[in-house]
């Protein structure tokens, strides 16, 4: 392959022309310092048995990987669904945060604080929290508090203080934001959580390592189940965390198409929309530079989805080499395909899946057909739609 | 000799303070911006930070913050920012560093922005967001076109990292005197005396403290460490509530 995707990120972060370090001077000791630890944890096998464990006996893995038969027979090829939603907290975000909270604990931390969107990963920040005692702060945007209230409660019982953040678009962007200058002034004692594969070096590599369970699983799964390899797999990409824990181990299966879909709003012909790979430019935001949708002065523009968790201007810097080397292809789906695909998945399977995990399955259903009945596909299904129904109420106007 | 190092030499020579004032190009809208600066100078501010506004400024406080989303909303883009600093320097000598975040310099072009604002007559950068690590190419810009790239020192910078990002640098340092973010605190930090004292060791060039001060007493405090003190927040708040040519007053009595 022409270009080096596999061997990423180099010393300095760098995926490629992506990735890197672009944030201010009072925080880059503690960059530093979070990626001199975990370095040192990497190669520790205790810290490796430890999350391990804690993602059989706490999350609950492995994740089925289930054949879904109905939809399979609707949608005409095989489909096979990674239920990450079956997981503790209800999406694959966990993963991740067990991961980091042991960094926390192993770094002396007394305090975890976190961004969030759909309030997925600030639930599964604030879970590990409890989980290991420590005091965690979740920014959140107005908005998508308004939006996302059962997961604002969920944080709240576990302990967790949510912090509103009413700058910009209220949404995940600006969380993100207030979150950085959060961090800036309470680092000494506080770990910041990062829920996605995007902000500054180590987190861009250090979310997808704790990620890849996912993909790595799913390859044993499919083998084991299928007998071979799937012809495509599709994932969500808002950030693009689920996204790249399902790729990455297949990124050597050149016959295995990957598939990225990113939220299309009301389509990529309008402004609302959270499409950054196949709309934006190369810019840098929140820590590293990626594709950015932004205007041509190079101010960010707003996102917009009916899915709190894909409403992100920008996204992860491995997936811009990705798409640069054209290993995974991104695509994007409405709003209208993915509340169409919500219900055809819970009349079909009996599974509500999170708006986010639906782009998926609409990108799965025009695909499909190419494929044909002999055809096999995996969707990343990586959350449950439960925080969903007030927005697919108001979407719909019940 | 070029105008920041003239300007601290003269500084010295007459016994006071450098004040470094920051301001937001275009905060509410360019004319009322461009006569808030040229109060500022003439009431004593001896370098001019101007504030290049960002959608997403994540070193800023909510003042500062509140200034970038004004401007933009009034229209302010790079090269209206240029535009102003030509204006200025038709008649004004003060040196002028532009304040600002990687992405729209980055969208400019790093060179074409080093040689455009060379051309306005700008005479220094700041990019927040753009640690030593990442700043190469645009160092590499700027040295062509003859601007300083201002390093920033934070209170968290071990000594090895300071001198690191001090050996190739041009200008002044500033020194960062808060965790935080840009906004008025009450307090000057306690160790800063120390981690100046430490910086002085690693560098010749002039050190500029700043973030939190805001007021005389709060500058005199900060002069007693430091060659130059910066004031942001503050001025941008002043300038909204009509009171900037008093707090530039105070600052310079104070220094």
């Amino acid at each position: 392959m022409g270009t080096e995707i596999v061997k990423v990120p180099d010393a300095a972060g760098h995926f490629g022309a992506y990735g890197g370090r672009y944030v201010a001077e009072t925080l880059m000791p503690a960059l530093l310092a979070v990626e001199a630890a975990y370095r040192e944890a990497q190669s520790d096998p205790a810290f490796r048995r430890e999350f391990e464990e804690l993602l059989k006996h706490y999350v609950g893995r492995p994740s089925p990987l289930y054949f879904a038969p109905r939809l399979s027979s609707v949608y005409g090829t095989r489909i096979y669904l990674k239920r990450e939603d079956l997981n503790h907290t209800g999406a694959h975000k966990i993963n991740n945060t067990v991961g980091q909270a042991l960094l926390a604990v192993r770094m002396g931390k007394k305090k975890l604080m976190a961004e969030t969107g759909a309030g997925q990963h600030g639930v599964a920040t604030a879970t590990v929290a409890a989980r290991f005692g420590m005091r965690c702060d979740v920014y959140m945007g107005v908005e998508d508090i308004r939006r996302q209230a059962p997961n604002v409660q969920r944080m709240r019982l576990l302990g967790a203080r949510v912090i509103p953040v009413t700058s910009g678009t209220q949404t995940l962007k600006d969380a993100m934001s207030e979150a950085l200058r959060s961090w800036v002034a309470e680092v000494d004692d506080t770990f910041y959580v990062i829920g996605t594969v995007a902000g500054p070096h180590p987190y861009p590599e250090m979310v997808r390592d704790f990620q890849s369970v996912i993909g790595v699983e799913t390859r044993a799964q499919i083998l084991a189940q299928a007998g071979r390899l799937p012809e495509m797999i599709l994932a969500c990409v808002g950030g693009g965390s689920n996204a790249a824990g399902i790729f990455r181990p297949f990124l050597d299966d050149a016959a295995v198409r990957l598939v990225g879909v990113e939220a299309g709003g009301e389509g990529l012909d309008t402004e609302r929309h959270a499409a950054s790979i196949e709309a934006g430019k190369v810019g840098i935001l929140h820590g590293s530079k990626s594709y950015v949708l932004q205007d041509p002065h190079g101010q960010i523009l707003n996102a917009y989805s009916i899915s709190a968790g894909l409403d992100y201007p920008g996204v992860g810097p491995e997936h811009a080499l990705w798409a640069d080397a054209r290993r995974v292809e991104y695509s994007a789906v409405t709003d209208r395909e993915a509340l169409a695909a919500f219900h055809e998945l819970a009349h079909l399977e009996g599974i509500l899946p999170a708006l986010e995990s639906s782009h998926a399955l609409a990108e799965a259903k025009k695909r499909a057909p190419k494929l044909g009945p002999g055809g096999t596909l995996v969707v990343c299904l990586s959350g449950r739609g439960d925080k969903d129904l007030s927005s697919v109420e108001e979407a719909e106007g019940l | 000799m070029n105008r920041i190092d003239a300007c601290f030499q003269a500084g010295r020579a007459r016994g006071r303070k450098t004040l470094v004032g920051y301001l937001t190009a275009g905060d509410p809208n360019m004319t009322v911006s461009e006569a808030d600066i040229r109060a500022a100078v003439a009431g004593g501010v001896d370098i001019l930070e101007l504030g290049v506004p960002f959608s997403d400024p994540t070193a800023d406080g909510p003042v500062i913050q509140a200034a970038a989303f004004r401007s933009l909303q009034a229209g302010t883009t790079t090269s209206t920012v240029l535009e102003l600093v030509r204006r200025l320097r038709r008649d004004l000598a003060t040196p002028i560093v532009l304040f600002g975040y990687a992405n729209p310099v980055f969208a400019y072009g790093y060179e074409r922005f080093c040689r455009d604002a060379a051309a306005a007559g700008a005479d220094g950068l700041l990019i927040v967001d753009l640690p030593y690590e990442e700043a190469g190419e645009l160092r590499a810009a700027a040295a062509r076109h003859g601007l300083a790239l201002i390093p920033l020192i934070a209170p968290t910078t071990p000594k090895e990292r300071a001198s690191m990002i001090l050996a190739q640098a041009t200008g002044f340092v500033y020194y960062i005197l808060f965790r935080g973010v840009t906004g008025a605190r009450h307090d000057v930090a306690d160790d800063a005396a120390a981690q100046i004292q430490t910086l002085r060791e690693v560098t010749a060039l002039p050190i500029a403290a700043g973030f939190g001060v805001s007021d005389g007493p709060q500058a005199r405090a900060v002069a007693g460490l430091a060659d130059g003190v910066v004031v942001g927040s503050a001025l941008v708040k002043a300038a909204r509530e009509g009171r900037l040519p008093q707090l530039v007053h105070e600052l310079r009595a104070a220094l």
